[in-house]
């Protein structure tokens, strides 16, 4: 393969250089325990504070009130069994949606056999969550809200603010699963009335196995993880220092360009979708067209079956990923793009593309020809296809 | 997870350029096998000649690249064989001829053998034959409404 076209920066990023120059020092030089008394710790230990501030900063919350987690499930695992655990005298009802990550969802999945009640509150064709519904469904029990920032599959960016203010207004406490969209998008925990936020640096360009979650200074949380006394004794686990400074660096970088970012790669996103849309018939955007991840296109190409899709692009190096059965395991379509009210035959011919600041025009060009060409010889080979074209003469 | 590396050289090959694809004029037998709910449709059609030998076999297949590498061995198969031999083309011969295939791709191989004696099946009904052995096709294939009608954004 002379050239890769990397478009699945939904599932992870390529780590940047200047990232992993920042974490380098701290694997066999300095790598101190940042928990140990001596002046060698220290230095650590003062590294990771500072990488917390950083991280902190970039949406507007206190250092006290961020958490290292090994990535986003643990997260959202911990954000939404240690609010059912310390609240569960108050209530059992815990609300969501029907789109969420499975870390949330099988996450609810297991309260609901403890005694927990849950509400998945459907979403609309475009994906998003209607804050009015949300409200009608909340109870005197309601003890968490969890929504999502911005869907993984269908990029749609949710009504937060609204849906922060609405819990608020109702004494519920709110987390969203904050992993697709921290960095990407402005978030301000303070003005979006969130509680608890879910975060991971691989998504950011930063190392993989590191998150956190952000906890409102206030809020009782039970531990997930018991042990030592690290993360103020509401994590145990040694500090993953490296990984913890790799994650602040990566914020750094984001922070700092993220307008320049922002409009980059919505241009070139909706060039993609544009293009798509006008060249490759019986062809449908999944998710919201204008409340979007800059970085995402979710498509549907009506005929042909995700998986093959996926293979025949991949034979010309690109990389992508898709909402096909075929691709999971199970005979079930992606819960979200059903969850949307597509048919399950057309949810398995779906293809997500999430790009970066580090995709080309030229890319994007070579990948809608790609995709052009892919999908027309799977028609051509597709027993629906010849179907629906005999139908159109009949 | 069923990724590209899971695939054997023979099922990439047969996927990237499957053999006898498309359709036969006025087939003696066609056949169509799986279900687009689940993800899989295969169409075969057998051109059968006097001899009870099978001239021509061709197929259409809506699924992944297991599905389409199994439609396009079955039909490399069952081509040149009489009716009888063809009947006695197994998803373990479509899968060894491959290579192999990942285990949750296996029902691909099954969906293959189906199809073959779907066709043959509407073949012994054209002619009013019965052919030792073969049942008749389960067929499970439901194609929505809502699949034809659904507007798209797009043209």
């Amino acid at each position: 393969m002379d050239h890769r076209i990397y478009l699945d920066n939904a599932a992870t990023t390529r780590m940047l250089p200047g990232v992993f120059e920042a974490m380098r020092p701290f694997f066999c030089e300095d790598y101190a325990n940042p928990s140990s008394a001596y002046s060698f710790a220290g230095e650590v230990a003062k590294k990771v504070s500072d990488a917390r501030s950083v991280i902190a900063g970039a949406i507007g919350a206190d250092g006290k009130e961020i958490f290292f987690t090994s990535g986003g499930s643990e997260s959202d695992n911990w954000a939404i069994k240690g609010v059912a655990d310390s609240l569960r005298d108050k209530g059992n009802h815990i609300i969501t949606t029907t789109i969420e990550h499975h870390a949330v969802l099988n996450t609810c999945a297991f309260l609901e056999k403890d005694g927990f009640e849950v509400t998945y509150l459907p979403v609309g064709e475009n994906g998003l969550v209607s804050p009015d519904e949300l409200e009608k469904v909340i109870r005197p029990s309601t003890i968490l809200i969890s929504v999502m920032f911005a869907n993984n599959e269908i990029g749609t960016i949710e009504p937060v603010a609204k849906i922060g203010q609405i819990a608020h207004k109702h004494g519920v406490l709110f987390h969203t699963d904050a992993v697709q969209a921290f960095g990407h998008v402005p978030i301000d925990v303070g003005s979006m009335n969130i509680d608890l936020l879910s975060a991971s640096a691989h998504k950011i360009n930063g190392p993989k196995g590191i998150g956190i979650l952000y906890v409102r200074s206030g809020i009782r949380l039970s531990n997930l993880i018991h042990g030592g006394a690290q993360e103020h004794g509401k994590r145990a686990g040694t500090t993953n220092a490296p990984a913890v400074i790799g994650f602040a660096e990566a914020v750094r970088i984001a922070l700092g360009k993220m307008d320049k970012r922002i409009s980059y790669e919505t241009g070139l996103r909706d060039r993609l979708i544009d293009r798509v849309l006008e060249e490759i018939p019986y062809t449908k955007l999944n998710g919201d067209r204008r409340m979007r991840l800059p970085n995402n296109a979710n498509f549907s190409f009506r005929f042909v079956e995700g998986e093959s899709l996926l293979i025949m692009l991949d034979r010309k190096g690109i990389c992508a990923s898709s909402g096909s059965a075929c691709t999971s395991g199970s005979l079930d379509p992606s819960h979200v793009l059903l969850a949307i009210g597509l048919p399950h035959e057309i949810a398995h011919g779906s293809v997500r593309i999430t790009l970066s600041d580090e995709t080309s025009e030229e890319d994007i060009n070579l990948t809608v020809d790609a995709l052009r060409e892919t999908v027309e010889r799977l028609r051509g080979m597709s027993p629906l296809y010849e179907d629906f074209v005999t139908k159109q003469k009949g | 997870m069923s990724q590209v590396t899971e695939y054997s050289e023979k099922v990439l090959d047969h996927f990237s350029n499957p053999r006898n694809v498309g359709q036969i004029e006025n087939a003696s037998g066609v056949g169509t096998v799986g279900n687009a709910k689940c993800g899989d449709i295969m169409r075969m059609y057998l051109d059968i000649d006097e001899n009870n030998i099978v001239r021509d076999a061709r197929f259409k297949t809506f699924g992944c690249g297991a599905a389409i590498a199994t439609s396009s061995m079955a039909t490399e198969l069952v081509k040149g064989k009489t009716v009888e031999e063809a009947l006695k083309v197994t998803n373990k011969a479509v899968m060894e001829a491959l290579d192999g295939l990942p285990p949750v791709k296996i029902h691909c191989s099954l969906l293959a053998e189906e199809a073959i004696h779907a066709a043959l099946w509407d073949y012994a009904q054209k002619n009013g034959i019965m052919i030792e052995g073969l049942k008749p096709p389960v067929n499970d294939i439901e194609e929505t409404e809502e699949f034809y009608t659904m507007q798209g954004e797009g043209k």
